[in-house]
């Protein structure tokens, strides 16, 4: 009986750690719908993982040992509850010796970790930079990612499209990061470690991916109500799907004469104060540029998917997505919700 | 040994001409107007211990939204309060004034002094840190200014620039956070200041400063510690407040101001504020380990060492939190070797604690286990910190719920395990009672299994990608489960907690009877009554030894022949 219940707890034990241990190291490849530090993608991100592992059997070694002398220390040196004996133990104040052995022990072993991670943080964040690499300037607001590409005329919101790089045709990606209002950090797990954009204080990161797909993450610093829903979207594209995304990127806002009526909407209701629309007199900056919003799979920073219903509910009452975000409701009427949702909705 | 005995005998008659019962009025305002070192080490201890029960109510809140992705329990505005208020809470109003509430009651006793230097500076400091503490939990109601209902600081308890501007944080919410830190930043200086001139000119006879319990030396280098580190606390305060009120701009990036310079200043305070207080943490297990080992401590002047050369170290490592703000590379390698030279002293004290256990007889009665829990969790603290101290992997870790595991593995698993082993080991010195045994038991076990299934799991959800301060996350994530975990483990820490107040509110009435040395321990405090008269010892004491109490029980193998 009594053993029996304690095979049930082992049995459930072993379960709750290998569910627990599962995820963190996936190994699968490429992108995955868990953003785990240990599925690395691309370059930095790989050598990190690498260099974590290392970290690990290191520390995991100096864990073994001290906490394996500390569950010998308890179990063998426990008072026994012997009642007759009532003799305090040996006083030992300390030994010199065994002091410096455990002095200088701790010593060695910080020169080696230092030597090693001081090694990677130059390797990655003084590598050249190759003249060919793609050049992306991120912008952080409150709570959204504005991506602009200044070589390739391209400016979009939210989903960043970069190219995949291969040992053969190595195309890594620089980032510019700048902040419009308040701290953030770009943080894509499975392709770089995080940096900050902070206001006034621009930073570079480079990410260099090694398989194609969609890779998520988000802002990772506290910035604001929406902190949270700052999410970002990083597409990696084969060099073909890159040159058809930017071409398409590239082209002005399209033109359909059947829903000037939501252009109009757009254009007098105050939409373009904070909006542009290239081709069109809507030039605002201050929220994100919709010339192709149609290409986005999402809205609301990564919010809530881009579909027509989730569109005309975000123009009519953006809070009820994301409570707090700055975009405000512009109290449309139906008429005016359903025609600037229709005018959205051909921005391919 | 000296010329005196131990117990000290004798009591000082100082009964008033007209004894009567007292009114709870008069009670009352005694405690109020007290100068006494004890009575303010124990309002600093139940204080601590009200605002943890208020912050750990918090921490609650935070997991119930957390356990499922896409929670409605809390708004992000109330969610964005909470962390920050939690995190405030903890920090400011529970560890310092407890850690000093400790120092406050014991110092004195343990180096035969009647009271601290200045007791009126010890009443001032005290309530000042208290009115600091209602100051901030005003803003509950105050927060919004004059218009409408109020709310508390939303900014973090990091508080970076320039969220805090008030171009970005409205209302008097964050003017409430500034000054209740710089109130309460008064108090604890001034409390720094009256241990350090304690330790140093109130000893009794015959102890030197190597003869000094561990516990008032790392009092004195957690207070030094405190002078040097609250001082730029306050400075940036009081800066962010001219950015506020008075059109300055040292934080204002649209007009040329630093964010970064809020982060050097933030942190300089910030990180030496683990180490004032996990020292505290460190005097507690210096106390309680040998004590239920039956024997010295192993290395007492190696101690010494690494606690002083720990401060000096925990100077130097500040910009550790700042890895992913875009250093050089050269600025990074720096703080990488600062910080794990860290290593090296804590390394020595854990070595030290597992030798003072070694060879020993361990009684393993609640105070003990609180304290081999802390060893334990300590060590783990001190790998994942070193796993931290990487740079490239904080790029991916910073931020992260891996680093708030890894500061609860500090916080609550070092210095809130060593505080609950603290207070029941001097919880009858300053009750006349034992706390009750059989409760502490469940104390300690429902503790210590809330703590790791709460914070074990936590590592895993930050290496999967979840990143702190989020009031909800994506369902296809795949957090949720995890945090479900987290959340649970939290539940059951509250029990816990809720099972030791109760221990704490029952045994101070009906606890067994403690007596003067109910532990069979070694240092000072011991040899006076329990509870201490308000003079703690008739006449002073006189002391030959790190141990006069060991000496005066075994006069055939006393210590200061070895020492």
């Amino acid at each position: 009986m009594d053993r029996e219940w304690l095979r049930t707890i082992l049995r459930t034990g072993t379960a709750i750690l290998f569910f627990l241990l599962l995820p963190a190291f996936a190994f699968a490849d490429g992108p995955q719908p868990v953003p785990s530090i240990f599925a690395p993608a691309s370059t930095p991100a790989s050598d990190i993982y690498s260099l974590s592992l290392f970290v690990l059997a290191i520390t995991g070694g100096i864990f073994v040992v001290v906490g394996g002398l500390l569950a010998y220390v308890i179990v063998r040196y426990r008072d026994k509850g012997d009642e007759s004996d009532k003799r305090e133990p040996a006083q030992i104040y300390g030994s010199t010796q065994i002091e410096l052995a455990w002095t200088v022990i701790p010593i060695l072993i910080v020169v080696v970790l230092f030597l090693t991670t001081a090694r990677m943080i130059f390797a990655i964040q003084d590598a050249p930079k190759p003249p060919d690499a793609l050049d992306v300037t991120v912008v952080g607001h409150q709570f959204w990612w504005e991506f602009r590409y200044p070589k390739l005329g391209i400016v979009t919101a939210n989903e960043l499209h970069v190219p995949l790089s291969t040992n053969k045709d190595p195309l890594p990606t620089y980032l510019k990061l700048y902040s419009a209002d308040v701290d953030h950090s770009f943080w894509v797990p499975q392709l770089a470690g995080k940096t900050d954009l902070i206001p006034n204080h621009p930073n570079i990161t480079w990410i260099e991916p090694k398989s194609t797909g969609l890779y998520l993450g988000q802002c990772a610093q506290f910035c604001g109500v929406e902190h949270a829903e700052m999410l970002l979207r990083v597409y990696v594209d084969t060099p073909e799907q890159f040159a058809a995304w930017v071409k398409n990127q590239q082209q002005p806002a399209v033109e359909d004469p059947q829903v000037a009526a939501g252009r109009r909407v757009f254009e007098t209701e105050s939409c373009m104060n904070c909006h542009t629309i290239r081709g069109t007199a809507a030039t605002g900056r201050f929220g994100p540029d919709l010339t192709h919003l149609m290409s986005r799979s999402t809205i609301a920073s990564g919010a809530v998917p881009n579909s027509e219903a989730n569109l005309r509910q975000w123009i009519k009452d953006p809070d009820s997505f994301k409570p707090g975000c700055l975009m405000p409701a512009m109290q449309l009427t139906n008429q005016q919700l359903d025609e600037v949702t229709a005018y959205l909705e051909t921005l391919k | 040994m000296a010329d005196r005995t131990f117990p000290i005998e004798g009591t000082l008659d100082l009964t008033p001409a007209h004894v009567h019962e007292h009114t709870w009025l008069e009670v009352l305002h005694e405690w109020v107007t007290t100068v006494d070192h004890k009575k303010l080490g124990i309002m600093y201890v139940l204080y601590g211990f009200f605002f943890l029960l208020v912050g750990g109510a918090e921490a609650l809140a935070i997991r119930v939204q957390l356990a499922e992705p896409n929670n409605h329990f809390l708004s992000p505005e109330v969610y964005n309060r909470f962390f920050t208020m939690h995190g405030t809470t903890m920090v400011f109003l529970v560890g310092m004034t407890i850690i000093f509430g400790f120092a406050n009651y014991l110092v004195p006793l343990m180096i035969g002094a009647r009271d601290m230097a200045f007791p009126r500076l010890n009443a001032f400091s005290f309530w000042m840190t208290a009115f600091g503490g209602l100051m901030l939990y005003y803003s509950f109601l105050g927060g919004s200014g004059l218009y409408g209902v109020g709310n508390a600081p939303d900014v973090g308890w990091f508080a970076y620039a320039p969220l805090t501007a008030r171009a970005f944080s409205p209302g008097n919410a964050t003017d409430y956070w500034a000054l209740a830190l710089i109130v309460t930043g008064v108090g604890t200086v001034g409390t720094a200041i009256n241990v350090i001139a304690t330790a140093l000119s109130m000893r009794c006879k015959g102890m030197t400063l190597m003869r000094m319990p561990l516990f008032v030396w790392l009092s004195v280098v957690t207070s030094g510690l405190t002078l040097v580190t609250i001082t730029p606390l306050t400075a940036a305060q009081i800066m962010l407040v001219i950015d506020r009120y008075l059109g300055g701009h040292f934080f204002d990036t649209q007009a040329g101001g630093s964010a970064v310079i809020w982060m050097h200043f933030f942190w300089i305070f910030g990180h030496p504020e683990v180490y004032v207080l996990v020292l505290p943490a460190f005097a507690i297990a210096n106390e309680i380990i040998p004590v239920f080992s039956r024997k010295a401590i192993f290395g007492y002047p190696a101690m010494v060492a690494a606690s002083v050369g720990i401060a000096f170290v925990s100077l130097g490592v500040w910009a550790h939190h700042m890895f992913t703000i875009g250093m050089t590379s050269v600025s990074n390698a720096f703080f990488v070797l600062s910080t794990m030279l860290v290593g090296i002293p804590t390394g020595i004290k854990i070595f030290n604690w597992v030798a003072t256990m070694w060879g020993g007889k361990i009684r393993f009665a609640t105070p003990m286990l609180f304290l081999t829990a802390f060893v334990f969790q300590f060590l783990l603290a001190g790998l994942t910190g070193i796993m931290l101290a990487v740079a490239p992997w904080d790029w991916q870790l910073h931020n992260s719920y891996f680093v708030i595991a890894h500061f609860h593995y500090v916080l609550v698993g070092a210095i809130l395990f060593a505080i609950f082993g603290g207070l029941y080991y001097w919880f009858p010195k300053a009750t006349g009672r034992m706390l009750n045994e059989t409760l502490g038991k469940w104390n300690f076990w429902l503790f210590f299994i809330g703590f790791h299934v709460t914070f074990d799991t936590m590592h895993f959800v930050g290496m999967l990608g979840m990143p702190r301060s989020i009031y909800t996350y994506e369902a296809d994530r795949g957090w949720g489960h995890l945090n479900l975990i987290v959340s649970i483990g939290a539940f059951i820490q509250g029990i816990s907690v809720l099972i030791f107040t109760t221990n704490l509110l029952w045994s101070a009435f009906r606890g067994k009877v403690a007596g003067n040395d109910p532990w069979d321990a070694w240092t000072l405090e011991w040899a006076a009554a329990s509870p201490p008269p308000v003079y703690n010892f008739p006449t002073e004491p006189s002391v030959s030894s790190r141990r006069p109490l060991w000496d005066l029980k075994h006069p055939e193998d006393p210590d200061w022949k070895y020492e």
